[in-house]
């Protein structure tokens, strides 16, 4: 939380310090209005002066213009406040996301925290211009106006000592029983949109089966579930309405009971006992107006823990490195390297991996689904860190190399692989923002995708949409890999990356990075045994272990394994 | 808070969904009228109270100052009446809130209820053409903005144009010069709402534009967070983002300004009417104190009834103009929800239905009351007379021509025969026509009629549930649903006894996994049984196939992504399952495919060649070349 309220500084710190005092100005002006109006009857009226009502009256009309310039003004400081400090929450949001290692992501997913950027801001934005201006106000409007009612007829006043105590009860009553009902609401509400996303997805399968009665039922029940809670739920908030009228009707009722003999009497002034009436208002409604803010408060807790947690998340893998040195050369050692997502040492992903990779090498890896290939090849770039034994890469310890350093001569391409919205070029320079035309093209014959990239009207300069919607799964990856190749890596890393190429194109790329990158160090992972048959060294992984390394004829002889997945490769070749 | 109006869709045709609601709403119709009856008394009664000062100041109170002993049961029985108004008023706004929270939770329910059973009974077209966030948000977004019109701007509304008249109508009656100040004053607050209205609306535009460009931005970069981290370009898109988020914080505080100043302005507004109103009605009092003023006359109870009403009038106009966008933006909403009820069902004319059946030893089939292990088709004739077919699951497609849109033709000339029995495959690039012909056998989609038979019948005759129970289709991607495994796979045939669920999961191969996890078949499977493998469900998927029985089963690329260990695994379960029954198997991957009786390669919806695994390669065609790796189907 105090991380949260660190970002309101500057301006917005003293906006947010601005507004309540802008509003406390236009609350003292409304509650003096009804004041000046009680001396015009009593006085003006009174000693048919008129020359008193007029200048009482233009006292009203000037306090009726500050009330509004306050007021105005404090309509803009606070969304100044609030917007400012909704953006600086955003922007520091989005920086520590960007910091985060792929752990860290793992631990949010995508989809919440993308909630967490858009939806959960907007809601403590809000919050906090509610805060600023209508939590200052009411209660400000409360304490002055009950001031100035104690101060025209303390006796009158006591009516008060009693409204006010029954009304809290009844509001706070109302809140408290009310707020595991609402609760429990959204859980149904959360519910019924599971329900129906699921019949989305699956529709194909419900048609298929004729399941729609039996869906139907099922939505029946999580509806009617819904309208039950909803409407439990809602039957007490209606009850602060009539209650608070109620209450204001009441204290009416006998200011004019007692105050109309007062008058008679001549204890009380007819003017006084108008502009009680007006207090009666102020004092009754902000109470009301305090426990909707404090609902609304309530609801934004939410959204407001879900930040604070994001912020709170410190980045796995810190840049520790002293010194800037230069990655000598592709080699790759794993020295008895053991990984676990969770950090557990008994519940290894990867454990006890001895691999020694040397510069310029091909190297192959297999393995089936689960085996834990991809969590290997990602401890290079040190996109996890490992979780026991040692990593080396040009002869030193990755965590001795500076990430941008490291990463800048490691490319990757990831399975799951994403092109950003732009042009091709644009794309292509991720890899590289000073790389020459020359240079991308020459990427992108070599990755097999300059022949594509012509055809298309635009060429280079063709736009992609969102996620690269407009090229097909095979060129994706093969702009992919060009972008990769832009980086003029030490070493380069396919992470299945040719699983939608076809395999004449395939074995184009795989020749094309022989001629060029003789020098780098290549590594693949394949469902194919094609794509990887030549590499110089194939390492089989099973269940997180390495179950044999070896060359394609070494290991058809030695490796039950590798032997299976040929054969099943080779009944119908794929 | 101000209601945040976030960019306002107009509806098309306001009148016509309205009225199209109100019929909606027409078991509710006499609360619905109680409900207007009540709002009319609750906000009467705080417009009557009101007007109740002017007696009681003019009558009970100034009258008596210094008498010697005052009466006080005028006042008294004054007072008694003045209660009974405002508990009336009171009570009345209790009720008719407590009847609009049954009329809008029931009418929503059944809002629901209708738009999800209307849902089921739509054309696979209707999911391919729209994404599930669009139709998501029918139930969310467009339902909660109905939400909002029933049960807060309706009665707030009628509530509010009932006290703008009411109003109204007791200041003429307590005075008329002073009403002239009121009508200025209106004039002044529309100007003023029509004013900040218009820069409201405009600048919310524009902070609208400046939160989707921010939403895509964080979208996109965090759905490729990753490809950031390894490119190094974490500095980078932090700086556009910045720029991002710099003119959204500029739009966004424009527009919330003119949000916020409309409350203060008008509350404002309304005291310095208030003042004026003192000045002039002071001077009116006085002066009616000395001499007759005609209708300029003024008592100070009138004066003090009127002060109140000038404070209780901006706040309802200011209110409708509020509620008026909310309304608007919930008739387009239900305009949405009403498109998705008008949307065509998918046609159902079929007669032919699918009956338990036994075979007498003399050949005859009958219908029989229990399951029996065969299955008939009943055939109604013209002529009253019935026949009973067998079902066997022989299909026949007949020169079929088939497009998703008119004028872009996906199958051409297809036309092949499956005996019972036997196994079809399909192969072909994505896009070469394989899932439309399946989605042909199921009716998902319907094509002209008798251009594709099944046991002989033309299977537009064959009622839809029907025909889709006699045939049984795992999926690519396996859909699974909250529930049990047990359920899971129970959703193949929801009377099957748990042996016979036990049965087909050991079929499938599945029973070994399954009793390892957790609570064996009682685990809960949640979000789509993200908890289990690609292969595990793809699993459930077959077992769910396997205890349906059907003669006819339908694989659509079902072992595609699991890798080629695993899927020989699967094989002993699949080849298990195909046993006696006529199959179609999709496949990218050729593996599945050689044993099929006939293989059909497809290609721009053509068939282009036919035959056993043998013949295709002897043939030395597609086949040959996709075998042999020289060409990779996309």
């Amino acid at each position: 939380m105090k991380k949260l309220f660190s970002l309101l500084r500057g301006k917005y710190l003293l906006m947010s310090i601005l507004t309540p005092l802008l509003i406390i100005g236009e609350v003292i002006m409304e509650v003096s209005i009804p004041r000046l109006m009680a001396e015009i009857v009593n006085t003006g009226i009174q000693n048919h002066d008129i020359a008193y009502v007029t200048a009482k009256g233009g006292m009203m009309v000037v306090m009726a213009l500050a009330s509004l310039a306050f007021g105005a003004l404090a309509g803009w400081t606070a969304s100044i406040a609030s917007i400012g400090f909704g953006t600086e929450i955003r922007k520091s949001l989005f920086e520590r996301v960007q910091d985060f290692s792929f752990s860290n992501v793992d631990r949010f997913s995508t989809s919440s925290l993308i909630t967490r950027m858009t939806t959960d801001i907007t809601n403590t934005q809000q919050a906090w211009m509610m805060l600023i201006r209508s939590l200052v106000r009411s209660p400000i409007m409360f304490v002055s106006a009950s001031v100035m009612a104690f101060s025209i007829n303390r006796r009158l006043s006591m009516v008060f000592l009693i409204a006010v105590p029954i009304l809290i009860t009844v509001l706070t009553l109302v809140i408290t029983k009310a707020h595991p009902r609402f609760k429990h609401m959204l859980k149904q509400f959360d519910s019924l949109n599971a329900k129906i996303q699921e019949n989305l997805i699956g529709i194909r399968v419900v048609k298929a089966f004729v399941r729609e009665k039996h869906e139907n039922n099922g939505f029946e029940e999580t509806a009617s579930a819904l309208r039950d809670a909803q409407m439990r739920a809602e039957k007490l908030v209606i009850v602060n309405m009539p209650v608070l009228q109620m209450m204001i009707y009441v204290c009416i009722l006998t200011i004019l009971w007692v105050g109309g003999k007062m008058i008679v009497v001549g204890d009380m002034l007819t003017g006084h006992l108008i502009s009680f009436i007006s207090y009666v208002n102020q004092i009754l409604m902000s109470l009301m107006m305090i426990s909707m803010a404090f609902t609304m408060l309530v609801i934004s807790k939410a959204s407001i823990n879900r930040i604070v947690e994001v912020l709170n998340e410190t980045p796995d893998i810190p840049d520790m490195a002293e010194d800037d040195t230069p990655i000598k050369d592709g080699s790759i050692v794993f020295d008895n390297v053991s990984f676990s997502y969770t950090g557990d040492l008994s519940n290894c992903t990867l454990s006890g991996i001895n691999l020694t990779i040397h510069a310029g090498e091909t190297v192959g890896i297999l393995g089936g689904t689960g085996s834990a290939k991809t969590t290997l090849v990602h401890l290079i770039p040190r996109l996890y860190e490992v979780t026991d034994g040692s990593l080396l890469v040009g002869g030193r310890d990755v965590r001795q190399y500076r990430q941008e350093t490291l990463r800048s001569s490691v490319a990757m391409v990831l399975q799951k692989n994403v092109l950003f919205s732009g042009t091709i070029r644009e794309n292509l320079r991720w890899g590289n923002p000073d790389a020459t035309d020359e240079e991308i093209v020459a990427a992108c014959k070599a990755a097999q995708a300059h022949d594509f990239i012509t055809t298309f009207p635009d060429g280079y300069d063709t736009v992609l949409g969102q996620g690269g919607v407009n090229v097909s799964g095979g060129q994706k990856q093969r702009l992919c890999i060009a972008r990769a190749l832009l980086k003029s890596p030490k070493i380069i890393i396919l992470d299945d990356s040719t699983s939608a190429v076809d395999t004449a194109t395939d074995s184009k790329i795989r020749e094309a990075f022989k001629k060029e990158l003789a020098g780098t160090t290549t590594i693949i992972i394949a469902q194919r045994i094609s794509s990887i048959c030549d590499a110089d060294k194939i390492v089989v992984l099973d269940n997180g272990q390495i179950d044999a390394v070896g060359t394609h004829q070494e290991l058809l002889k030695t490796n039950e394994i590798y032997r299976e997945v040929y054969e099943s490769q080779q009944k119908g070749v794929a | 808070m101000p209601p945040m109006p976030k960019g306002i869709r107009k509806p098309k045709d306001a009148k016509k969904t309205f009225f199209r609601i109100l019929r909606y709403f027409g078991d509710y119709k006499w609360q619905l009228i109680l409900v207007c009856l009540l709002v009319i008394i609750s906000a009467g009664a705080g417009v009557v109270g009101t007007y109740f000062l002017k007696p009681i100041i003019d009558a009970y109170i100034v009258p008596m100052i210094g008498a010697q002993n005052p009466d006080f049961s005028g006042l008294f029985s004054v007072l008694v009446s003045l209660a009974l108004i405002y508990l009336a008023g009171a009570l009345s706004t209790y009720l008719y809130n407590r009847i609009m929270i049954t009329v809008s939770t029931g009418s929503l329910y059944k809002m629901r209820m209708e738009m999800f059973s209307h849902m089921q009974k739509l054309p696979i077209r209707y999911f391919d053409t729209r994404t599930h966030g669009e139709i998501m948000s029918r139930y969310t977004n467009d339902i909660d903005a109905m939400r909002n019109m029933l049960s807060q701007s309706v009665p707030q509304l009628i509530s509010s144009s009932i006290t703008v008249v009411g109003v109204f109508s007791m200041m003429l009656i307590l005075s008329i010069p002073l009403t002239v100040l009121v009508v200025v004053m209106m004039v002044t607050i529309f100007g003023v709402i029509k004013v900040v209205g218009k820069h409201s609306a405009n600048n919310f535009r524009a902070q609208q534009k400046a939160i989707g460009a921010v939403n895509g931005y964080i979208e996109e970069m965090i759905e490729g967070q990753r490809v950031v981290k390894v490119f190094c370009h974490e500095t980078e898109s932090k700086e556009q983002f910045s720029h991002l988020n710099d003119s959204l914080c500029g739009a966004a505080t424009r527009a919330n300004t003119f949000a916020n100043i409309l409350m203060p302005i008008m509350n404002n507004l309304s005291y310095i009417h208030y003042a004026l109103t003192a000045i002039i009605g002071g001077a009116l009092t006085i002066y009616s104190l000395k001499q007759d003023m005609g209708i300029f006359t003024l008592g100070l109870g009138a004066l003090v009834a009127f002060l109140q009403y000038t404070r209780t009038f901006a706040q309802p106009i200011t209110q409708v103009s509020q509620q008026f966008n909310v309304i608007l933006n919930a008739l387009a909403g239900a305009e949405r929800i009403f498109a998705l009820l008008d949307e065509e069902p998918e046609v159902d004319d079929g007669y032919v239905t699918l009956v338990y059946a036994t075979v007498d030893a003399d050949g005859t089939v009958q219908e029989a009351d229990h399951r029996t292990g065969l299955w008939a088709w009943k055939h109604p004739h013209q002529d009253g007379s019935l026949t009973y077919t067998l079902v066997r699951g022989a299909v026949e497609f007949e020169d079929v021509e088939f497009g998703y849109e008119p004028e872009k033709v996906v199958l051409n000339g297809i036309s092949l025969y499956a005996k019972p029995g036997q196994k079809i495959a399909f192969v072909g690039s994505t896009g070469a026509g394989k899932t439309t012909i399946t989605n042909l056998i199921n009716r998902f989609y319907d094509v002209p009629d008798g251009k594709i038979r099944y046991d002989g019948i033309n299977i537009n005759k064959i009622k839809k549930a029907d025909l889709r129970r006699s045939l049984s289709m795992v999926l690519q991607d396996t859909h699974l649903f909250t529930g049990t495994v047990m359920e899971n796979i129970r959703y193949g045939r929801l009377d099957a006894t748990d042996e016979e669920v036990i049965a087909a999961a050991k079929l499938a191969n599945a029973d070994w996994f399954i009793r390892h996890l957790p609570q064996g078949y009682d685990t809960m499977l949640t979000g789509d049984g993200s908890n289990l493998s690609q292969g595990q469900r793809q699993l459930l998927a077959i077992a769910r196939a396997a205890v349906a029985d059907p003669p006819v089963l339908i694989l659509d690329e079902a072992t595609s992504s699991i890798d080629t260990r695993t899927e020989a695994l699967i094989e002993k379960g699949m080849d298990r399952l195909m046993e006696g029954r006529t199959v179609f198997v999709i496949a990218h991957r050729l593996s599945t495919v050689h044993n099929s009786h006939a293989i059909m390669v497809l290609e721009q919806g053509q068939i282009i060649e036919r035959g056993n695994h043998e013949e295709l390669l002897a043939k030395q065609g597609k086949y040959y070349q996709l075998y042999t790796g020289m060409f990779e189907l996309s």
